[in-house]
């Protein structure tokens, strides 16, 4: 998938901007991305080389899926504090399922199925329930961290198969599966958004709720499925972190909701709902990745590195709404 | 609250004004807005310690005058005197400071504080200069509201008062700051009957304290029971100030309506077919009782009333957009259930929303999206939207519709308010509606706009459509319904066919009066 077309196609068609501003709002996101990757590529030479690039997508992977379907529920005009624990929880489930000899997919299926059901949980609190994305998904934050430590005892489940290790750690051909797999998911969501009745719907949500009611769409069906695909797609990211982590690990994924956000927004999507792509999603995605890699390269502390990214995402979305 | 007026003027001025001077002269008021003349040569006089009384049509320039007096906006020419002498109002603030206080239609209150607190908002008693005096605040406001002789607790919250008493709090709020006008913008708009007495016993009380008191009301036998004088403004002119005792309300609604209509309307009469869409004994508690009326194929029928009168949420429920207690609808002689908007359009209803920027479009989507919205579904066979045909359809409703956009790419949000509106029924003609449902259909839109909306539904009727025309503008009820229904209070109270239809009937029987009465 190339960016640029994704950024453009998503966009939904701005054109009461001026050309130039018109391209910088289609393109800043894109134009930054490359001067940052061309910076990193002068102060440290190992950067450019053709293994670093592709540890940094091994590595980026695992954020960028949880930010799909982040993006997925932001322009629905919500939010999605619980995929960190459901990864956890999920990742947790297929390694207990794996340890126990069953087949690799039982395993995986399992963890999908946990994670995919633990999002339409969240849907239908919300719906239903009508409580705020914000509260409801917080509460299944700690609520699926709770389950994740009872399932696991605290301790790290070890001794998983190397057919699913692979899964993490292997190559398709010269391309990392995790790779794979993130292509598959934002090509998938890219055509889901863009070429489907649910992504019509998804905008129209986030565009304005109670017209897309008047307009004949069923709110809380939808609402729910967006919630349920971001939970499946926080155990697609549990495959990858548990396969490269060879066990499932009870603390892992913590934190990793705040990431996610990040992506969607230096991707251009407004919190508000409605307006925003995929594609800006996965550059935003890498734009975290290639910070946290070049800094590392360039032996910043890690305490000074997260300063960084923390002025970095403020920058961009202070450009992005300068341009606006 | 004396009469401050008498007391200080003399001494203030050179040029002594006559000692019975006017609270407040107007004169000669000119104000305009890109593209609009809203006031011209517009004069108001309100004498000290009078209730008075202004009415007229929507658009008259009401409101426009009450934004000057109170400083929102800024006159282009004419003068205004207050006690004789001239004033400048800058803004709101300054209006206040002078004595002049509003009671806006929308309460400007915070639900979630005190009553206390709201009626302080912004002048709070303080302590130090820094905290709040809330003793002192708490015993003034209790004696503000026991001089209004209400037993409100000044430490409820806001929000769990009535809106009756909200309004009167709104009043107190009003008379702290010692206001010498007060200015009401159709106060009893959503007050009940008993409510409203009770606020005409306030604003006597008020009258005999000298507190002057502008009145706005579209329900004119308000007038009558309340106000000494009335002026009638039409089209942004003056017509003529009144004292109430010397007049009928016939008078009045002639004085309000003055022209004849003029062909503004295209209207075509299409015999009508069968009854496409019958509701029987339509109830929802508290909102609208016993609704019944028949659409036939190919009939405009008109529901006119007043704000508060039930029409626009009788359409939301037929819609399925609110539930209803109870009731039966029937379509094409089969009775249906409408449990959601969806089925709704699914059974070939739609509905043009009274406000559609915020109902009935989504702003930051295309005009192509909003337009296959509600039949997305349809042009998604498999899994994926056809998109030629999706744009097909586009262009075919942007011709036919005659919409000006620069592509159907553009987005909702940039277009004009008349092709906004025809973007919304775009959306229903992509449904092949047999029911259309317009709330408002022209509010807010220029008149050319609006005489294309017109001939839309002319169009539209003649293929065949039922059209159920919500509106509180009485000129397109009269100039395109075949047949006219009236709401007042959530109830029908008068049926008139196109021929019959006058508009002092029809107000008569929105403001809750038989038509024999006029």
């Amino acid at each position: 998938m190339r960016f640029d077309r994704a950024v453009v196609h998503a966009a939904l068609g701005h054109l009461s901007l001026t050309p130039i501003r018109n391209v910088l709002r289609r393109f800043g996101i894109a134009i930054a991305f490359v001067l940052l990757m061309a910076i990193l590529a002068v102060l440290s030479p190992p950067f450019a080389t053709a293994s670093n690039l592709f540890n940094i997508a091994r590595q980026v992977s695992i954020n960028a899926i949880l930010a799909a379907g982040m993006t997925f529920v932001i322009l629905t005009a919500g939010i999605d504090l619980s995929v960190g624990s459901v990864l956890a929880y999920s990742g947790a489930i297929m390694a207990g399922v794996l340890v126990s000899s069953l087949p690799l997919l039982v395993g995986i299926g399992a963890g999908l199925a946990l994670g995919a059901l633990l999002g339409l949980l969240n849907g239908v609190i919300i719906t239903r329930g009508k409580v705020q994305p914000f509260i409801a998904t917080l509460a299944m934050l700690t609520m699926a961290r709770g389950a994740t430590l009872v399932y696991t005892d605290g301790r790290p489940i070890t001794g998983l198969p190397d057919a699913f290790v692979w899964l993490g750690e292997g190559d398709l051909g010269w391309i990392p599966v995790p790779v794979v797999i993130m292509g598959v998911v934002f090509l998938a969501g890219h055509l889901i958004l863009t070429q489907t009745v649910l992504g019509r719907y998804v905008y129209a949500i986030g565009g304005n709720e109670e017209a897309a009611r008047l307009s004949g769409v069923n709110v809380t069906v939808y609402k729910t499925l967006v919630y349920g695909i971001s939970g499946l797609l926080a155990a697609v990211s549990a495959i990858i972190l548990t396969a490269r982590l060879n066990s499932a690990q009870p603390t892992a994924g913590s934190g990793y909701e705040l990431d996610a956000i990040a992506a969607v927004v230096l991707g251009g999507t407004t919190l508000a709902g409605g307006e925003g792509s995929i594609g800006g999603t996965l550059l935003g995605a890498f734009i975290i990745g290639v910070i946290n890699n070049g800094l590392n390269l360039l032996n910043v502390s890690a305490f000074y590195q997260q300063v960084v990214k923390g002025a970095v995402i403020l920058l961009a979305v202070l450009l992005d709404r300068r341009l606006r | 609250m004396g009469h401050p007026a008498i007391e200080s003027l003399g001494v203030m001025t050179t040029q002594t004004p006559p000692a019975d001077a006017p609270l407040l002269q107007m004169q000669g008021i000119d104000k305009s807005f890109p593209g609009v003349q809203a006031l011209h040569d517009v004069a108001l006089q309100v004498r000290v310690g009078e209730v008075h009384a202004l009415v007229g049509e929507n658009g008259a320039g009401k409101s426009t005058l009450m934004r000057i007096l109170g400083g929102v906006h800024q006159r282009d020419r004419g003068e205004i005197l207050w006690h004789g002498r001239p004033l400048e109002i800058r803004s709101p603030l300054e209006a206040r400071a002078h004595g002049i206080s509003i009671i806006h239609q929308e309460l400007n209150q915070v639900p979630g504080l005190s009553v206390a607190e709201n009626i302080f908002l912004g002048r709070e008693p303080r302590r130090a200069l820094v905290w709040v005096d809330w003793t002192q605040m708490r015993l003034r406001a209790t004696r503000l509201l026991a001089d209004l002789g209400l037993s409100i607790d000044p430490r409820r919250r806001l929000g769990t008062l009535s809106v009756a008493e909200q309004q009167l709090v709104e009043i107190a709020k009003a008379l702290s700051s010692e206001a010498e006008l007060v200015i009401m913008d159709e106060p009893t708009a959503a007050l009940t009957i008993e409510e409203t007495q009770r606020l005409f016993g306030f604003i006597r009380d008020l009258r005999t304290r000298g507190v002057a008191i502008i009145y706005i009301t579209h329900r004119l036998e308000e007038v009558f029971s309340i106000a000494d004088r009335v002026t009638v403004l039409r089209d942004g002119q003056y017509v003529s100030t009144t004292a109430v005792a010397d007049m009928t309300l016939d008078e009045l609604i002639r004085l309000m309506v003055g022209r004849r209509l003029t062909e503004k309307f295209p209207k075509e009469t299409v015999a009508p077919g069968e009854a496409v869409l019958e509701v029987r004994g339509l109830t929802r508690a508290g909102v609208f009782e016993d609704v019944s009326f028949v659409v036939h194929h190919g009939e405009i029928l008109g529901i006119a009333g007043l704000i508060g009168s039930g029409k626009t949420e009788v359409a939301h429920a037929v819609f399925g957009a609110d539930p209803i207690d109870r009731g039966e609808i029937y379509l094409d002689g089969r009775r249906v259930a409408i449990p959601s908007p969806s089925a709704a359009i699914a059974l070939g209803i739609g509905l043009v929303t009274e406000d559609r920027k915020r109902l009935g479009l989504i702003l930051q989507m295309s005009v192509r999206a909003n337009i296959t919205l509600p039949v997305i579904r349809t042009l998604a066979p498999a899994v994926f939207i056809r998109r030629r045909r999706e744009q097909a359809l586009v262009a075919q409703a942007i011709r036919d519709l005659h919409m000006a956009v620069t592509s159907p790419e553009q987005l909702a949000r940039n277009l004009s308010g008349g092709t906004q509106q025809k973007a919304v029924v775009a959306k229903w003609l992509q449904t092949h509606a047999r029911v259309l449902l317009l709330a408002e259909p022209t509010r807010g839109i220029d008149v050319g706009a609006k005489v294309e909306m017109y001939r839309l539904m002319v169009d539209l009727a003649r293929r065949g459509v039922g059209i159920v025309m919500i509106s509180s503008e009485m000129p397109e009820i009269l100039g395109m319904s075949d047949r006219i229904l009236v709401m007042h209070d959530g109830r029908i109270t008068a049926e008139f066919p196109r021929e019959r239809a006058t508009q002092e009937a029809i107000l008569a029987s929105a403001s809750g009066r038989p038509p024999s009465a006029v």
